[in-house]
């Protein structure tokens, strides 16, 4: 099946994609047949994951280059549909809108910085890894410097980073397993984690390819169908990405009105009221803070190793920067879109003179509104009369922010189809992105940590054995740790970008642009920077002093720079390194010929 | 010096050029504009305010143009030298 597949890429995935769409029709007929909501949740979420399955296990195998790296054959679009799927997560698929929302101009570093990264990625690491030919991030950081200590330094630090960053993403399929399922969260937890492990346990990097291929496809879909379904019942235009400039000037006329910025004098857990301006850009502080949170993102989004070993995965060099094109571009649909859901769903709510307005209504009809009292019953949504005064003012209308995509469906009256499909989509981002991360820790531990450092007598099979064994032994760890609720950690996926930039930003870059940096300069930066910068979170954490404003979502602004000068200083104090290195790092810089290691390696 | 390393560093220097004007532009775009929004929120365009707009589409837009435009020339570099796949 193997050539075939290659072959016929573009007609497995276009009766793919027609037959998702069909599935989709044919659930709006139930509906109209009047078969529950309930029911049709089900289906959406059980039917996708049913298919990611079946891909899974069409992509089984038993050969390390495959298993790691998918055979070096994904072609640049694919990769870049796959890459896409990795690298948006549960939390862009549903909170990034919510983000903007609540947060205003200073959330929208998150825009910038998210995307941005990605021109990192291309001008200073993509290619060179390609040409290096590695199967893990740690094997570049371990065959560049030499060494067993570098190795390590650098699995450590992709491990903290990417665990951080999976036990979100196992939380995030296990809320909306649960919802959809209507099972308790603990054991949401659990199906995701099955479900997650069935696509990639088989088929490694291969398996995990060709399905997040297909949850590209599912998770852009289910973003664009309601947000472009909205728009036109609503009269927002046909496409509303380029038109809700009016809709952001007649929110800033309203939060004068309604007066957006009055704090709530209630709380409840998890939920907030609107008291960010929407396009209030300030000066100073708040530019900084802007901007150190978009760096901060960019850098991390070029440090962390799920998404550089996607471009592992390419036929050549000349691919793996064009997959990076097609990555941002994917990508792109979806960021550019988000805004225009943040803005309208937020219009929709406040405008007075729109029949979907709840801010200014009696508390009483508000309540009575049908996709509010669903909200409020699951703990997402509350409607409190804090000054009895009988009408919802906009510090009465508290929400969580996942809710701005959640609820656009119903807020606008589109049909409960839509619902179950979004479902499905925010499945499909959580389940790609656990799924890229739990490989990107279990190969690293797997060919770095046992193959390269405690056994390089080890089989193929018995390599390929423990990495399987790995694999279930990280995503129960990551499941079992999503299931103790412990949300201050799960809200921080900032936090992996951060570890990551701190320890592996400049060790990878100066490793491929500074020939004279050698294994003990790498070592200082890896150790020195993700020392700081996990120490300064600690200390924010704990109520210190913020340096310059920065918060626990911004600490690897104080890491990255520990980590260059310690780097700097440390490779200039000792020799540099042999001629033989120096020449390697002459032939990463070169695109052609053959890989730096070989596929046995 | 060998004629291949000869041609090894031209290809160096040209790759590496044209990764610091890539780099500049995606300074201006990522930081220098966010950091202005303010200011440029007194212009408009598509009917948004330049700024905001420049955050929410206008920077996207640009990276993901950028990386294509770096591709495009890197793969010429590439070419020029013989090291094209």
């Amino acid at each position: 099946m193997k050539g075939n597949f290659l072959d016929n890429l573009g007609r497995v995935y276009g009766l793919y994609t027609g037959g998702f769409v069909v599935f989709i029709i044919l659930m709006a007929i139930l509906e109209q047949m009047g078969v529950s909501a309930a029911t049709i949740g089900i289906l959406f979420v059980a039917f996708t994951i049913a298919i990611y399955a079946l891909i899974g296990w069409l992509s089984r195998t038993m050969e390390v280059d495959a298993y790691y790296v998918a055979g070096r054959e994904v072609p640049a679009v694919y990769n870049g549909m796959a890459t896409a799927a990795d690298w948006m997560s549960g939390a862009s698929f549903v909170a990034l809108a919510g983000g903007i929302y609540f947060g205003g101009y200073g959330y929208l570093g998150f825009i910038v910085g998210w995307t941005g990264g990605y021109v990192l990625v291309n001008s200073l690491m993509a290619p060179y890894l390609r040409k290096f030919g590695c199967y893990t991030v740690p094997d570049f950081i371990g065959t560049r410097y030499g060494g067993n200590l570098a190795r390590f330094c650098a699995v450590v630090v992709l491990v903290v980073a990417s665990f951080t960053y999976v036990t979100a993403q196992i939380n995030a399929t296990g809320t909306i397993a649960a919802r959809a399922l209507q099972i308790p969260f603990e054991y949401g937890v659990w199906f995701g984690l099955f479900g997650i492990l069935i696509c990639s346990m088989l088929g490694g990097m291969r398996a995990v390819t060709w399905t997040q291929v297909a949850q590209y496809i599912v998770l852009i879909i289910a973003y664009l169908v309601p947000v472009i379904w909205m728009s036109n019942t609503q009269g927002f235009g046909i496409i509303p990405h380029f038109g809700y400039g009016e809709a952001a000037a007649r929110i800033a006329e309203l939060e004068g009105i309604l007066g957006v910025g009055t704090a709530p004098t209630e709380k409840f857990a998890g939920m907030k009221a609107l008291t960010v301006l929407h396009n209030a850009p300030g000066e100073g502080m708040s530019a900084w803070l802007m901007v150190s949170l978009a760096v901060a993102m960019m850098t991390g989004t070029a440090s962390l190793p799920h998404i550089l070993m996607r471009y592992f995965t390419t036929p050549s060099v000349r691919q793996a920067r064009k997959s990076v094109a097609f990555s941002l571009l994917f990508i792109f649909l979806l960021y550019f879109t988000a805004p225009a859901l943040a803005t309208l769903t937020k219009l929709q709510l406040l405008d007075p003179d729109l029949a979907t307005s709840v801010i200014g209504r009696s508390i009483e009809e508000v309540k009575n509104l049908a996709w509010i009292q669903n909200w409020t019953s699951v703990g997402m949504l509350n409607v409190s009369d804090s000054n009895a005064d009988g009408i919802l003012q906009i510090n009465e209308f508290f929400m969580r922010s996942g809710i701005v995509v959640l609820a656009t469906p119903e807020i606008a009256g589109l049909p409960y189809v839509i619902s179950g499909l979004v479902a499905a989509g925010g499945m499909a981002a959580a389940m790609s992105t656990a799924d890229g991360l739990l490989l990107a820790i279990a190969n690293a531990l797997s060919h770095d940590l046992y193959y390269k450092i405690i056994d390089p007598k080890a089989d193929t099979k018995t390599r390929l054995i423990v990495a399987r064994v790995l694999l279930i032994v990280i995503g129960a760890a990551g499941a079992f740790v999503a299931s103790l609720k412990l949300t201050g950690i799960l809200g921080a996926v900032a936090w992996a970008f951060c570890f990551a930039n701190s320890g592996l930003f400049f060790p990878l870059v100066l490793g491929i642009w500074w020939k004279r940096a050698n294994a003990a300069g790498a070592i200082a930066g890896m150790v020195c920077g993700f020392a700081a910068g996990t120490l300064y979170l600690i200390y924010v954490q704990n109520g210190g002093d913020k340096i310059l404003g920065l918060d626990g979502l911004r600490f690897g602004i104080i890491g990255m720079p520990v980590s260059l000068i310690a780097m700097v200083v440390v490779s200039l104090m000792t020799p540099e390194p042999d001629a033989e290195t120096q020449a390697m790092v002459d032939e990463v810089r070169y695109p052609g010929g053959k890989a730096i290691l070989d596929s046995t390696h | 010096m060998s004629d291949t390393s000869k041609s090894k560093e031209g290809h160096w220097s040209k790759t590496r050029n044209l990764t610091f004007f890539v780099l500049f532009i995606w300074f201006i775009f990522s930081m220098v504009i966010p950091w202005n929004a303010k200011a440029l929120n007194s212009m408009s365009f598509l009917g948004f305010e330049l700024g905001y707009y420049m955050c929410v589409q206008g920077s996207l837009a640009v990276f993901v143009l950028l990386i294509f435009f770096q591709n495009w020339r890197q793969d010429a570099i590439d070419d020029e030298f013989g090291v094209g796949e």
